[in-house]
């Protein structure tokens, strides 16, 4: 294999955006018929490494080289050419196409739809059986499952001819389950002799699949070694630049009072679809209860009806008082006043005013408290003061309350949220992905964080669509699916493999291979959506 | 992290834009046979050289700076209030309706008395569209651009069969009572040894304007309003999560706007006219965007480009009455300054921003 040429070599790659050096002289070398991992950090520049071979963005400078060629990719066409495939993050399809049609986009032959599409049809149905990547040609997008989706992203690349994949972030939206089928997809390419790029964050997923892993780090890659002579623990080192604790230590749960219950809870959206159907759950002092699910089930709904602005339908009690779900008194400023902090989902859209400084962020929602305000006017000096103590217990970096808020890394800005919302000493804190886009040396800080309010005997609950971080902070895990909780488990009684199927709307384990089942609950799911909204 | 420091953002890029614009106004001239210098020199000597240009200067300026400041303080909540004409309209009315129907026994009471009627009127307009926007979702560049028209017509008929004195002839109200007069800058500023701003429509008026660019600068940097205003203008959602109502911060924010807007009447109605005319507000309404947008919505920046509006203004007038210039032109140059500050706004940044980066590179 040594002497074979690399499928694709990459030589001194730079490329700089403004001030921001996003790559410094990568240089990679691709086996042919492996799966290589790159992993990084949010904004390590494995995403515009990407995007410069597959010709988005012009490198600074450098060479590429594919089967041992050297290749100019101005294009994303020429990557085609190159026999490239990209699987995007967020796919690239018209939802309201068919499979088969999606697939020919932008590869027709001719002028006449007909011939390509029977030809596709044809070829369709051969990579289905090679690599069993079957999806329905004439279902139409919009009606296929997330991970049906990304299926037919794959037939586009394959269809194209590519020899080379490269999968960004693919397992960010699938259960545990269809992210195992996604795996065995790329065995069997891998098996045929294709090449594979995965791009992730996520280091369970490199160990899992990859034949050989490169990290980058701040714009350059640091290492690349056999996936089989490294460990998790290394690898992390590798990505932050010194060591890290993947485990969280935490003493069990000593649960008190029920501080927050909530019964029946019901939300339909302005399009007429149930987002919540029947949500019953209570909330203990001194426990986290993890809420587990595929991003879409309705967590976020969940967050945003106790988080007080959204409205809804059923009773919460918040320390046996029951809370307005609707009207004037169902505002994020009564929720605060009761006793509820909430770190959003969305730091960028909801926690934080990005061109605020941090100082005006360390504050929001918290600005009408008396000690911020000096007459008619807002007492900015004590607002800067109080947020620079934030900032410093919070090891915000830097530690400069004048910077806007969107000049701080995710971390950063996590940390600054989360400050806000645990200093003003909430009863019950709502935690939505706690660590979406935050770089492995926070998450460490953060879920320590998390687990001393928990020890203070504050109520937390937690939203996370990444399993491992709920295995690691939950006390009680709940399993959302399609606006329902499928039941709950004890943390310590339950495994990946439970979960993942409840996730997928299964509480009974079928045995065997789960994809049919999964697939027929999804299936339901999309179906019923789809009723409602027409 | 900054591309380039603040003070070239804020100085350096309008002012590069501001002397584009002069510089394609003087090929302009220069193709319908004038000379551009001549007419600079005209435009200076017209309305900077002599205090009764200036006079006239100032009184233009102080339109713009009340609806330049309008404009601003709705951007900040991301409304685009273009309702500014109509709600000067109103607030026309509002001045003349105090000014005729209250017996007032000095000036300073009625301005006071006027102001919070032009204030209130103004804001009044401006709340209907508010309401439609907060509530109904309607587009307020859509409604507050109708109520333009609505307000025209609505003067329009006011004064033809409601206000205007029995006998005349002209669509206009009687004039207001000598008590309402506000002093011109002729009247505080002149002595009989040293005459200053002689017939210039300059007024008192022009205090307020630069008292409400203080006042909007403490409401939107200072105020929990303005804070909670701000955060609903960069983002709703994040307003909601905070517990700020985006309800009720567009309304406020509609209803001081609209006050914004009125108060420029108190100028033109009570300061110069002295009685309610048609067409009052001479398009001051539509200027304050430009003056908002050359101004960056900072009170600093909207009394600076309110008082460059004010200098085309008038040097325009002298353009039309000297030379053969035609007082169109004064448009065309308006125009390009609008085109170049505002729509063309990255045409001059990005350039910058890549030069001050090489120059941060030259150093390190």
């Amino acid at each position: 294999m040594t002497d074979q040429a690399p499928a694709i070599e990459l030589r001194g790659i730079s490329k700089a955006f403004g001030p921001v050096q996003a790559n410094k002289d990568i240089s990679i070398r691709v086996m042919p018929g492996t799966i290589h991992g790159i992993i990084g950090e949010n904004g390590a520049g494995k995403s515009t490494l990407m995007s410069i071979l597959y010709g988005f963005y012009k490198a600074d400078a450098g060479e590429v080289f594919i089967a041992g060629k050297k290749t100019e990719i101005p294009d994303s066409q020429a990557a085609i050419n190159a026999g490239i495939g990209m699987v995007f993050q967020h796919f690239k399809l018209v939802q309201n196409f068919t499979v088969l049609e999606n697939v020919i986009l932008g590869a027709e032959e001719g002028r006449l739809l007909r011939p390509s599409l029977s030809k596709a049809r044809g070829a369709l149905k051969k990579l289905a059986e090679e690599y069993e990547l079957s999806v329905d040609p004439d279902a139409l997008v919009q009606d296929l499952s997330v991970g049906h989706q990304q299926r037919v992203e794959i037939l586009k690349a394959l269809y194209r001819q590519a020899d080379i994949l490269i999968l960004d972030e693919p397992t960010g939206v699938l259960t545990p389950a269809e992210a195992d089928h996604l795996f065995r997809i790329l065995d069997n390419l891998r098996a045929e002799g294709k090449t594979i790029i995965l791009i992730t964050h996520k280091l369970r997923e490199i160990m899992e699949i990859t034949d050989t892993v490169s990290v980058m780090r701040r714009g350059e890659m640091t290492a690349t070694v056999k996936t089989a002579e490294t460990s998790p623990e290394a690898l992390a080192e590798l990505m932050v630049g010194r060591k890290v604790l993947l485990r969280v230590d935490k003493a069990p749960a000593r649960p008190g009072a029920k501080l927050l219950e909530i019964e029946n809870l019901r939300l339909t959206d302005e399009t007429g679809v149930q987002r919540l159907r029947g949500i019953s759950l209570d909330l203990r002092a001194g426990e986290v209860l993890g809420i587990a699910g595929v991003a879409g089930n309705g967590q976020s709904e969940l967050l945003e009806v106790l988080g007080g602005y959204g409205t809804a339908t059923g009773i919460v009690r918040v320390n046996g008082v029951e809370i307005p779900l609707s009207g004037t008194g169902c505002t994020g400023q009564a929720r605060r006043a009761a006793g509820i902090g909430h770190v959003p989902e969305d730091r960028h859209h909801d926690g934080l005013i990005l061109p605020y400084t941090a100082w005006e962020n360390a504050c929001f929602g918290y600005h009408r408290d008396p000690a911020f305000q000096k007459g008619i006017l807002m007492n900015n000096a004590a607002i800067r003061e109080d947020a620079k103590g934030k900032m410093e217990r919070f090891d915000v970096r830097p530690p400069n309350p004048n910077l806007a808020a969107r000049n701080f890394s995710g971390g950063n800005q996590q940390k600054i949220v989360l400050a806000r919302e645990i200093e003003h000493n909430p009863d019950i804190l709502l935690i939505g992905q706690p660590t979406r886009g935050v770089d492995i040396g926070a998450i460490e800080f953060i879920h320590q964080q998390i687990i001393r309010l928990r020890n203070q005997g504050k109520a937390i609950l937690l939203v996370s669509v990444e399993l491992d971080e709920i295995f690691s902070l939950s006390d009680r895990i709940a399993v959302m699916f399609d606006g329902q909780i499928m039941g709950f488990r004890d943390a310590a009684q339950t495994d990946q493999r439970e979960l993942g199927l409840m996730m997928a709307g299964i509480t009974q384990d079928p045995g065997g291979d789960p994809l049919a089942a999964i697939d027929a609950t999804l299936a339901a799911k999309e179906a019923r959506e789809a009723a409602q909204h027409g | 992290m900054d591309k380039m420091p603040a003070w070239a953002d804020a100085v350096l890029v309008p002012l590069i834009s501001l002397i584009l614009a002069a510089l394609l106004s003087a090929l302009v001239i220069v193709a319908i046979g004038e000379s551009p210098i001549e007419a600079l020199k005209l435009m200076v000597e017209g309305a900077l050289m002599r205090s009764t240009g200036w006079g006239y200067t100032l009184y233009y300026a102080t339109n713009f700076i009340f609806t330049g400041l309008a404009v601003s303080v709705a951007f900040h909540a991301g409304l685009f209030n273009i309702g500014g004409e109509g709600q000067a309209t109103l607030g026309g009315l509002g001045v003349a309706l105090v000014c005729l129907y209250l017996p007032w026994p000095h000036w300073s009471l009625a301005l006071i008395g006027a102001s919070l009627g032009a204030a209130v009127f103004g804001a009044l307009w401006a709340l209907i569209p508010a309401y439609f926007q907060a509530k109904r979702g309607s587009h307020i560049v859509i409604t507050t651009i109708m109520f333009n028209f609505i307000a025209a017509a609505l003067l329009n008929y006011v004064l033809v069969n409601l206000l205007k004195p029995v006998g005349t002839m002209d669509p206009a109200s009687a004039l207001f009572p000598p008590a309402t007069h506000l002093p011109t800058f002729q009247e505080m500023f002149s002595s009989p040894e040293s005459p200053l701003f002689r017939g210039a429509p300059a007024n008192i008026s022009f205090f307020l304007a630069l008292i409400a660019c203080v006042v909007v600068w403490l409401l939107i940097w200072r105020t929990r309003l303005g804070y909670e205003i701000r955060a609903l203008g960069h983002s709703e959602s994040a307003a909601r999560y905070a517990g700020i109502s985006p309800v009720r911060i567009i309304i406020v924010t509609m209803l001081i706007s609209g006050a914004l807007s009125g108060l420029m009447a108190v100028n033109t109605t009570m300061g110069e006219s002295e009685r309610l005319l048609m067409n009052a507000t001479e398009g001051a309404g539509f200027i304050g965007i430009a003056v908002a947008l050359m101004g960056r919505n900072h009170p600093l920046g909207v009394l600076l480009a309110a008082i460059l509006f004010g200098f085309l203004y008038q040097g325009g007038a002298e353009l039309a009455l000297w030379t053969n210039i035609p007082r169109e032109l004064i448009v065309v140059i308006q125009a390009l300054v609008i085109l170049f500050t505002g729509a063309l706004d990255n045409m001059v940044r990005i350039p910058l921003e890549k030069l001050f980066l090489a120059m941060r590179r030259g150093n390190t």
